[in-house]
Order: C-alpha cells, then sequence, then structure tokens
C-alpha cells in the first residue's frame, strides 16, 4: 500500500544523511554557494543600477543643457579664441525659435561663497539666479509656498526660494519661514518657497533668485551663464535633430563655425540616459553571464558529488538488492536523498543572500547613507526561485543518471567492489 | 524445492568466450542442507549466484518452489528474492552505517514491514543467534563472528525457503566456523532448505549431502 508521505522512506533517507555528514554537507555546500552568489551579484548589481536611477531621477530626461565654450577656429576673419557669453537674447532665442522645446530656463551663478544672513546668523550657501521653469527642469518639489514666477522675473522681485537644508538651518523646528527675510549678499529677499528635491543632499542647500533681479543686482548686464531646455516627449533622434537646430541657430548668432565643437557644449539628457541604459544593459548581461555561470558550477558540483556518491554506494546498493530492493526504491531513495539535500541548501543561501542584501538597504537607510555608486539593492525573488528549482532538477538528474546505471550493476560484482 | 535442468552459463569478453556451466542437472528438495564443493573456477559461486536469482543463465530451467525463474524482470527479480532467499555472504556485507538491529530489519523494510514491527522482529532474530546485547553496535565494532551471526538473522527474518551462503565460514578461524554452521544446522531442523558452497572439508562434513563441482559439471 502507498501513502502520500512514505515516512519509513524518509526515515530511510534521513539516516543515511544522518550517518554521512561529510558527503551531505560537500552537496550541500556547493548549491548553497551557487545560489548564495547569484543572489549577491544580482543586489550588487541592483545596487548599482538603483544608483544610477536615481542620480538620473534628479533632472528631467528630454534635457538639453548648453553652455557657453571658446571658438577655436577662425571664422568669417573673426580671430579664434572668443569666448561665447550668453545673454537674454540668447533665452528667447531657445525660448521662441528652436521647435520643439517646451521649457527653458537660464542659470546665472554668483561666484564664490555668498553670505546669507537673517539676524545674527551668517552661513554660506551656493545662490542660482534662474527663469520659473528652472522647478521643471531640476525636478524641483515645492514643500511650502511656491518657486520664482513671471511676475517676479518681470518687476525684478527680490525674492528668494530656500532648500530644505537652508530652512533647517534658518530655522528653528515649525518656525514660518515664508514671508521672513534673507539677507543675501547684502541685499534683502523675501522668501516665498521652500523645496526639496529628488536629487542628491547638495541640492537642498540651495538657494533660487529670480534671473532679472540677480542680472540688474549684482550683474548689471543681461548675462547668462548656462541655458537649459526641455524638450517635451522627443525621441532620441528628434532630441538630436533639436540640439544641431540649437546649435546652428547659436552659431550664427554668436558667429562661430557651425563645426567649432568648442566654441559650444550642449548636453542632451537623452543621450545620456541612452548611453547609461546601453551600459546598464552591458552591466545586466554581464550580471548573468556570471550569475549563470555560477548556477552552472553549482550544477556541476552537485552532479560530481552525486556521482561520487552513488560510486561509494554501488556496495549498499548491491546489499539493498540482495535484500529484496527492487530498483525503483533504490532510485527513488537516491534521488530524493539529493533532492532533500539540494533543496534545504538551496533555500538557506537563498536566506542567508536575501538576508545580507536586505541587511545592506536597511543598514544604509537606519545610518542615512548615501554611496554614489549603490542605493537600494533589491533582489527579483521568481529570478532566484527559478534558478533554486533549476538547481534542485539539475541535482536530481545529476543524482538519477549514475543511480540508475548502478543499479544495474550485477549485485555479486556490486558487492565485491570494496 | 530447487530443480536445475541442463543449466548453462557462459561469461562474453570481447576476445573469448568462458563456458563457467556446462549442462547442471540437480534437484533439491525442501529441508535438505546441501554443501556444494568445488575448487575455485569451478563454478560453484556462478551456480550460487544463479540459485539467488542474483545472476542469469543462458540456458536450460531453473524451477524455484514451482516457479521458473527464467527472463524476469529487475522489479520480479527483487520480489522473489526478498521473498524465497535469505543470504549470507563470506564478506558478511552488513551496511557499516546501520546497528546490527537496523541491518537485520533492512530486509523487512523491502517487505514494506512497520518500522515498530520490523525491529521488534529483528530483535527476536537478534537474539536467536544470541546477539541481543550487541543489538545498538555498528558492524565494524563486532568480531567476525559476531557480524556473520548478524547477517544470519538478516537471511531468515524474512523467513525464506531457502538459505543461501556463500563460503560463510571463509572469513572465520575453526571454533567460529563451527559456530555458524551449527546455526545452520539449527536452522536446517527448523526446515529451512540450506544451501552452502565451501571448499573446506570439515564444513561440507556437516552438511547432509555434498554435491561436488568440477569444470561446471557435476561429478558423481
Amino acid at each position: 500500500m502507498r501513502r502520500i508521505i512514505d515516512f519509513d522512506k524518509w526515515d530511510e533517507i534521513f539516516g543515511t544523511i544522518r550517518r554521512h555528514p561529510l558527503r551531505t554537507f560537500l552537496t550541500a555546500l556547493s548549491v548553497w554557494w551557487g545560489i548564495f552568489m547569484l543572489i549577491i551579484l544580482l543586489g550588487a548589481q541592483s545596487g548599482l543600477e538603483n544608483s544610477f536611477e536615481y542620480n538620473f531621477s534628479d533632472d528631467a530626461l528630454n534635457s538639453l543643457w548648453i553652455y557657453g565654450g571658446m571658438t577655436s577656429e577662425e571664422y568669417k576673419g573673426l580671430p579664434p579664441g572668443r569666448s561665447i557669453n550668453f545673454t537674454t537674447t540668447d533665452y528667447d532665442l531657445v525660448k521662441d525659435d528652436i521647435e520643439g522645446i517646451d521649457h527653458v530656463t537660464g542659470r546665472y551663478y554668483l561666484r564664490g561663497d555668498v553670505v546669507i544672513t537673517r539676524g545674527a546668523e551668517s552661513l554660506s550657501f551656493p545662490v542660482r539666479c534662474v527663469h520659473p521653469d528652472h522647478a521643471i527642469l531640476e525636478n524641483t518639489l515645492m514643500t511650502y509656498g511656491r518657486f520664482v514666477n513671471e511676475k517676479d522675473i518681470s518687476e525684478l522681485r527680490k525674492v528668494c526660494v530656500i532648500g530644505r537644508a537652508v530652512k533647517d538651518a534658518f530655522y528653528e523646528g515649525n518656525e514660518e519661514a515664508i514671508g521672513t527675510y534673507l539677507k543675501i549678499k547684502e541685499i534683502q529677499y523675501q522668501v516665498v518657497g521652500v523645496f526639496d528635491d529628488t536629487g542628491s543632499e547638495r541640492e537642498v542647500e540651495m538657494i533660487y533668485i529670480p534671473i532679472t533681479t540677480c542680472q540688474s543686482v549684482y550683474d548689471r548686464e543681461d548675462r547668462i551663464h548656462q541655458l537649459m531646455a526641455t524638450m517635451g516627449n522627443a525621441t532620441l533622434s528628434q532630441s538630436q535633430k533639436i540640439e544641431a537646430d540649437v546649435r546652428s541657430k547659436m552659431a550664427s548668432l554668436h558667429k562661430f563655425s557651425i563645426n567649432d565643437d568648442q566654441a559650444l557644449y550642449i548636453g542632451n539628457g537623452m543621450e545620456d540616459y541612452n548611453e547609461f541604459k546601453t551600459v546598464m544593459n552591458v552591466m545586466k548581461a554581464f550580471g548573468w553571464f556570471v550569475g549563470i555561470g555560477s548556477i552552472i558550477a553549482g550544477v556541476i558540483g552537485v552532479s560530481n558529488i552525486m556521482l561520487i556518491v552513488v560510486k561509494d554506494r554501488t556496495r549498499e546498493i548491491g546489499i539493498r538488492k540482495a535484500l529484496g530492493a527492487t530498483p525503483y526504491s533504490i532510485i527513488s531513495m537516491i534521488v530524493q536523498e539529493s533532492v532533500f539535500i539540494t533543496a534545504i541548501a538551496g533555500y538557506v543561501g537563498l536566506l542567508m543572500g536575501f538576508g545580507i542584501i536586505f541587511g545592506i538597504d536597511q543598514l544604509m537607510v537606519a545610518n542615512d547613507v548615501e554611496i554614489e555608486f549603490f542605493r537600494h539593492p533589491e533582489v527579483s525573488f521568481p529570478v532566484v526561485m527559478t534558478a533554486l528549482i533549476l538547481l534542485v532538477i539539475c541535482g536530481a538528474l545529476a543524482g538519477l543518471l549514475p543511480a540508475v546505471k548502478a543499479v544495474r550493476v550485477n549485485p555479486v560484482t556490486a558487492m565485491k567492489d570494496v | 524445492m530447487i530443480e536445475l535442468k541442463h543449466l548453462k552459463k557462459a561469461y562474453e569478453t570481447e576476445f573469448n568466450r568462458l563456458e563457467v556451466l556446462k549442462g547442471i542437472d540437480l534437484e533439491i528438495d525442501q529441508g535438505e542442507f546441501v554443501a556444494i564443493m568445488g575448487s575455485s573456477g569451478s563454478g560453484k559461486s556462478t551456480l550460487l549466484n544463479i540459485l539467488g536469482i542474483l545472476d542469469e543463465y543462458d540456458q536450460g530451467e531453473y524451477i524455484l518452489d514451482g516457479t521458473l525463474i527464467k527472463d524476469l524482470s529487475q522489479k520480479q527479480a527483487a520480489l522473489y528474492r526478498n521473498k524465497f532467499i535469505g543470504f549470507v555472504f563470506q564478506s558478511f556485507n552488513l551496511l557499516s552505517f546501520k546497528t546490527a538491529l537496523e541491518n537485520v530489519a533492512l530486509p523487512l523494510y523491502y517487505q514494506k514491514v512497520e518500522r515498530q514491527e520490523r525491529l521488534k522482529l529483528a530483535e527476536e532474530y537478534l537474539d536467536r543467534v544470541g546477539l541481543k546485547e550487541w543489538a545498538q553496535h555498528h558492524p565494524n565494532q563486532m568480531s567476525g563472528g559476531q557480524q556473520q551471526r548478524v547477517a544470519i538473522a538478516r537471511a531468515l527474518i524474512s523467513q525464506p525457503k531457502v538459505i543461501l551462503a556463500d563460503e560463510p565460514t571463509g572469513a572465520l578461524d575453526t571454533t567460529t566456523s563451527h559456530d555458524v554452521m551449527n546455526i545452520f544446522r539449527d536452522i536446517n531442523d527448523e526446515g529451512i532448505t540450506v544451501l552452502v558452497v565451501t571448499h573446506e572439508h570439515d564444513i561440507s562434513a556437516m552438511a547432509s549431502r555434498t554435491i561436488n563441482i568440477k569444470d561446471g559439471l557435476i561429478e558423481n
């Protein structure tokens, strides 16, 4: 009579496992190692990938970053070595004359340490002078109040928007910042908003003021250090077309050769993201290559050990056959033992691997650790389960083949085999 | 009980063919105690393996307890071995990682007897060969004579019709050999057919009939 769970058989299997600790340990080790390494590898890889994704989340992906450089070629009688400086004209050019651009902002930096004062307290923070669209380009998240708006720009208002870190530095706990004044380079600005940022910690130490205010107060010209624009839902090729359009129009405005790549620098977020995706895919492929390698190594390890185990048990198999064991009972005993060991060892490897990855993630979160190239490591459970099941099946097959062979051996021959 | 009709067996290798059994005719009744004698290479071990359904034969017939043993599947062979035959080997062939008690109980595992039941029976059979105190010892903690007695208890536990012993005293000293043979005689007295393969005359002398094999044939 067959029972669903043959306790007697498991008893026999456990008995064998208990009395052969080394062989059990070696089988378990190769499976454990394969699964464990796979998880650590996938976890490390995802940590890297997540950190890149996170760093990209700081800025809009469809953005163009435009910087003036210095001409390196003679052009229409003009000598090389001229600096290309942007003004509001360039801002208007990008905003109005380039097809496919939906948001534009200029940036004017206050150079050096900018001293910010509130009452008796003076601290140094970076200051950027921008257009209203800057919030969209930087993915700035307003927590209180508002960002710089068109009215601030046209009326040259002395207002500022401060990052979370600036607020924490100047204001006590729940103290209201909106409506208060900060002195930036000896001029009073009213705080109209507090923001957070999806990017790094540096971004929330920032202070934004309207670019026109800044130009009139600190520059007395309408210079712009840098232009940034978004390109709506442009595809990669469309974005490259827009980039070329910007280059040619700026070339004719500033009179430099369109082929002079030192005169104007344009960073294309789509291109960068695409490059990053390519790098990530190569890394992923590499990760899979190594991961599958470690699984194969595990399978070979298990197969080898099963081969030795069965060889080791040839005599035992002969004895059991002489005592009336059917081939099926012997094969199923060996396979069940192998499946049991590989499944348990694989599961332990899985738990430990997950534990370590999860532990690292928790530690990093708890201690507020920010590592540039490592963030939120995670492992796909289905992938690891598939690997584990594969390993167990291979372990079973690895046990099955030599077991079938061993069972075919004449018991007399088997028993003489000492 | 056992009937052999013109049994032939040859071993073939790539280069030659060695005829080991050249036509054996033999009849053994139930309850007989038979010694099979012969020098090494005479074919006596091959004969014993065929009788024990551990090996196949080429020609002739082997009838065991009214059943023709020929061209059996591995499963059927296992079933008949378990049901009809108890083996005792020269090298004992106990499983070293099991205790004496577990070794004796093993054939009953393959008869699907419950664990408690088979351990109880195993203890009884160990008692019969005088080793009840040694039940929890492993084979390597026991002397050769003790191990062979454990093997005999194991052969008996499935209540076989025939006990086949291949040089059971080959690895034992004279005194122990006689002890073991006495156990076989006791078993035989209970009506179980016993076949002992040996090349020692004082051992064969304890059997009720001796069959001599020479060059694959029975000598008369």
